[in-house]
């Protein structure tokens, strides 16, 4: 199975609704009208888009006036090359450059970090090279403990602190040093969850930024910032505030494999460039997926395969 | 973004402040402008749109009060709508009344269960002196047990596993282990799963059944988007939620999905999550959270300016569309909430003229009334206003929406016409006008007052209805049946009114004697002074 397919299977959840939904709309030859329009605006919404589904709709509804829409079809095309190109970037399979490359992970509390970093380090493993794991959560209970089950499971190394409320940053300076003593390939660096608001944890997170760069000037060579799918709108605000404090270069978004869909990377996009290099599609060490525009834009949009609809007789 | 935001706001009030009347055209704009701040607050757009709509109807029906600034006015009806959607404030848990209490914590992964259920067990430990036990159920996510270990050690409380069995077992053994230590309280925590995940539903829904806990209750991340309305009604249809707890609330979101989990669960929101530490655990409080909704502080400043003067008028013009006016669901809704504003519904029993007794013999079940408003919340505006739309396909939308059988919804609209053709007789025989003003008065006063039972002289909405029963002799019967059965009021009637159908009641007293006994406005106060002690 391609991995077009795999990443559409496992966003058929989102799909089958949303699909479901536009073509639901257009059901029994409705015409597109104000009416449809904004039925349509709030199947965006709930795919979290926020504003952008004004947006998209107010669009529509210029185009329509032109004459510019004939039916489902036209609305599906423009929809999904506007979400493209609200989309298209550098984004998608990482390829660390670097001897050792250090990849420095962040994110809210409960964002799914610590399971991504174990994915990444299986994913990185695979293609044959070496990963080391720096346990810089020493905040949360039993936080390394977590991170040192995922690190035997994955046959990757790890450098931990032995007591709780040890310094992050001398963690990551360390992991930093045995990996370049060590000769491996890649490092992920785990912290801490910590809401952007937080203004002392933030200032704690740029700290152990600096002391990685003052071990290997260069490194960290890429911040990736770890978001719930399941977040809404507040997924811009935490991007923003982690790129002011780190310079967050990249997002993984976790946990796809619900009922949510993550439309916010849209808005962090428009507000912040931010490509998305993963999506987390499960529990489990395989289930992280190279991000995909068009897989993902098309299994938001994707054409109703006849399978089902939710909206009864 | 925010500052943005308020700006719009400010932008569409000061448009409505200069205008005189409030208009459809310019409430629209009003509108428009608070539903796009809706739903950048995460509220699930149905619940928006619901939300906007009553809001519409609100502005609009209310006759101008004179002092009152319009824009104002519109302010005020949409943080009530939204206080009133949230509410009531209510941070109780059911404790069992023998054998320990069992607390079950359910919610998606990385919610932030465990840490809650730590800092629940201190609270509870510190504030109701129970003797807590922490359950480390979660057996899948990777040290997740040691998690919970490491915090039951900081707080002293003792945390039970065993290693090599199925969540469910674990649960089991710890209640029973918790019965033979002395344990009166038991926490159990879950791990997260998607609601979508047959299987771990499943399992969470064993758990449920082979401990049968006391309180159920969903952790939700208060950054949670447009999906808290999905994962809440499949985690409402699998488990019996009593309870919603609210976390990360110290981060800067502005926290919709309260409102779309209210909306969808009628559970309501118990505590709060306000930071990483033991102690970061507050009571839900629907006022403050409205105004982080709306995002306005300015406009919240408005409201409460302007509290005063609405709430007065506005209990009268209710009060007088309930007795004289036409009688929809919605006006049912506002009683019911009205109600529960008093309070728990044994407590407004024990308020009650004459009820004291009865109350004490009765078991009501708060968790009815829950379900019976989360009736009222899946029907739309239009729906409510207009109750003869409700058709079959509508009734079963409204029954899938509140995570209900249709059964339960076609009571609800049977109770509601029993009440409608006693509102009419009412009105017929002049009932009105013949109430005193003294009775009238003491009505809106109960109803105005958002927290306890008339402050002032007793009686209250209660006191008021009594009075008004007290003329008819139809006493407190009047009242349940109102919102109960239909003819003879009895106290088993107005029981399962109560409990909205699952009371027990095992009292006999004659509810038409305490009714006309009701003529001493001094009674309700002292009933409740005692109940204090
Ligand atoms: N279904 C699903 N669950 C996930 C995914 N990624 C992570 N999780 C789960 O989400 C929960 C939290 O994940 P963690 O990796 O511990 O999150 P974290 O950001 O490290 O959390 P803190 O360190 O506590 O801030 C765990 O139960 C994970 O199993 C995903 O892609 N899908
Ligand atoms: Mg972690």
């Amino acid at each position: 199975m391609g991995l077009l397919d795999r990443l559409k299977q496992r966003l058929s959840k989102t799909r089958e609704k949303l699909s479901d939904g536009l073509s639901a709309l257009f059901r029994g030859g409705r015409p597109i009208d104000d009416q449809l329009l904004g039925e349509l605006e709030e199947l965006l919404y709930t795919a979290d888009l926020g504003p952008i589904a004004t947006e998209l709709v107010e669009d529509l509804a210029r185009m329509h006036k032109r004459g510019e829409l004939k039916g489902e079809d036209d609305v599906r095309e423009h929809l999904r090359s506007t979400l493209l190109a609200r989309l298209d970037q550098a984004g998608g399979e990482y390829d660390p450059p670097a001897d050792p490359t250090v990849i420095l992970i962040v994110g809210v509390n409960g964002s799914g970090k610590t399971t991504s970093i174990a994915k990444l380090a299986h994913r990185f493993q695979n293609q044959g090279k070496s990963v080391l794991l720096a346990a810089g959560d020493t905040f949360r209970a039993a936080a390394a403990d977590q991170l040192e089950i995922w690190a035997q499971r994955n046959g990757a190394q790890i450098v931990r602190a032995h007591k709780d409320g040890a310094d992050p940053a001398s963690i990551a300076f360390d992991a930093v040093d045995a990996a370049l003593a060590r000769g491996t390939d890649v490092v992920i660096v785990d912290t801490a969850g910590r809401l952007h608001t937080q203004k002392n944890l933030m200032d704690e997170l740029n700290k152990v930024r600096r002391v990685i760069e003052k071990r290997l000037p260069g490194a960290p060579h890429e911040t990736w910032l770890v978001l719930d799918a399941t977040n809404g709108q507040n997924a811009i605000q935490q991007a923003r505030e982690f790129t002011a404090a780190v310079e967050v270069t990249g997002l993984v978004l976790a946990k796809l494999d619900g009922t949510a869909r993550g439309g916010a990377v849209f808005g962090i996009k428009d507000a912040l460039n931010l490509p998305v290099r993963y999506i987390g599609t499960g529990e489990s060490l395989e289930l992280l997926e190279a991000f995909d525009p068009e897989a993902y834009v098309d299994a938001l949009l994707g054409k109703h395969l006849g399978t089902r609809t939710s909206q009864g007789a | 973004m925010f500052e943005s935001l308020t700006q719009r706001l400010n932008e569409s009030f000061s448009f409505l402040r200069g205008r005189k009347e409030l208009t459809e055209e310019n409430v629209e704009e009003g509108l428009r402008a608070v539903r796009q701040a809706l739903l950048e607050a995460d509220v699930h757009f149905q619940v928006a749109r619901d939300l906007t709509a009553r809001v519409k109807e609100r502005a609009l029906g209310a006759e101008r009060l004179a002092g009152v600034d319009p824009s104002q006015q519109f302010a005020h009806a949409f943080h009530q709508e939204l206080v009133e959607l949230m509410g009531p404030e209510d941070a109780r848990l059911s404790f069992a009344k023998t054998g320990p209490t069992v607390l079950l914590m359910a919610g998606l992964q990385g919610a932030g269960k465990t840490t809650t259920c730590a800092k629940l067990a201190k609270r509870l430990r510190d504030k109701h002196q129970k003797r807590p036990l922490l359950v480390a159920a979660d057996v899948k996510r990777p040290a997740a047990v040691e998690q919970l270990r490491v915090l039951g050690r900081q707080l002293g409380v003792e945390v039970f596993h065993v290693e090599g069995v199925t969540p469910p077992e674990v649960c089991k053994q710890g209640v029973a282990y918790a019965k033979a230590k002395g344990f009166d309280l038991v926490i159990l925590d879950t791990a997260g799963r998607l609601h979508v995940d047959d299987e771990l539903m499943t399992e969470v829904a064993d758990i449920a059944k082979v401990t049968q806990p006391d309180d159920q209750i969903l952790v939700v991340d208060a950054m949670t988007g447009q999906d808290a309305v999905n994962s809440a009604k499949s985690f409402h249809q699998r488990l019996a939620l009593s309870g919603v707890i609210l976390t990360k609330m110290d981060g800067d979101a502005r926290g919709g999905a309260a409102v779309s989990l209210k909306a969808v669960t009628g559970c309501p929101i118990l505590f709060v999550g306000v930071g990483e530490k033991i102690d970061d655990l507050d009571a839900f409080h629907p006022e403050r959270m409205a105004g982080r909704i709306l995002g306005m502080g300015d406009v919240v400043s408005l409201v409460e300016q302007a509290q005063e003067q609405i709430s007065e008028k506005e209990a009268q013009a209710s009060y007088e569309k309930l007795v004289l006016g036409s009688f929809t669901l919605e006006d049912m809704l506002a009683q019911l909430r009205m109600m529960r504003k008093l309070g728990p519904m044994k407590k407004v029993l024990g308020m009650m003229p004459g009820m004291g007794e009865m109350a004490k013999n009765i078991d009501v079940d708060d968790k009815q009334m829950n379900r019976l408003e989360a009736i009222f919340t899946s029907m739309t505006p239009r729906e409510r206003l207009q109750p003869d739309v409700l058709d079959m396909s509508r009734r079963r939308r409204v029954a899938r929406g509140c995570g209900q059988d249709v059964g339960a919804v076609n009571e609800l609209l049977k109770r509601f016409k029993d009440m409608k053709k006693m509102m009419k007789q009412l009105g017929k025989l002049g009932l009105g006008a013949g109430l005193g003003s003294k009775a009238k008065k003491d009505t809106l006063r109960g109803m105005t007052d958002s927290g306890e039972l008339a402050s002032g002289e007793g009686g209250g909405l209660l006191g008021g209805l009594g009075s008004l029963g007290g003329a008819m002799k139809q006493g407190i019967g009047g009242l349940g049946s109102m919102l109960g059965g239909g003819g003879g009021p009895s106290p088993a009637e107005l029981a399962s009114m109560m409990g909205g159908g699952g009371a027990r009641p095992s009292g006999s007293s004659a509810t038409r004697k305490s009714g006309s006994k009701r003529k001493d406005k001094k009674k309700p106060k002292k009933s409740r002074k005692q109940k204090r002690k």
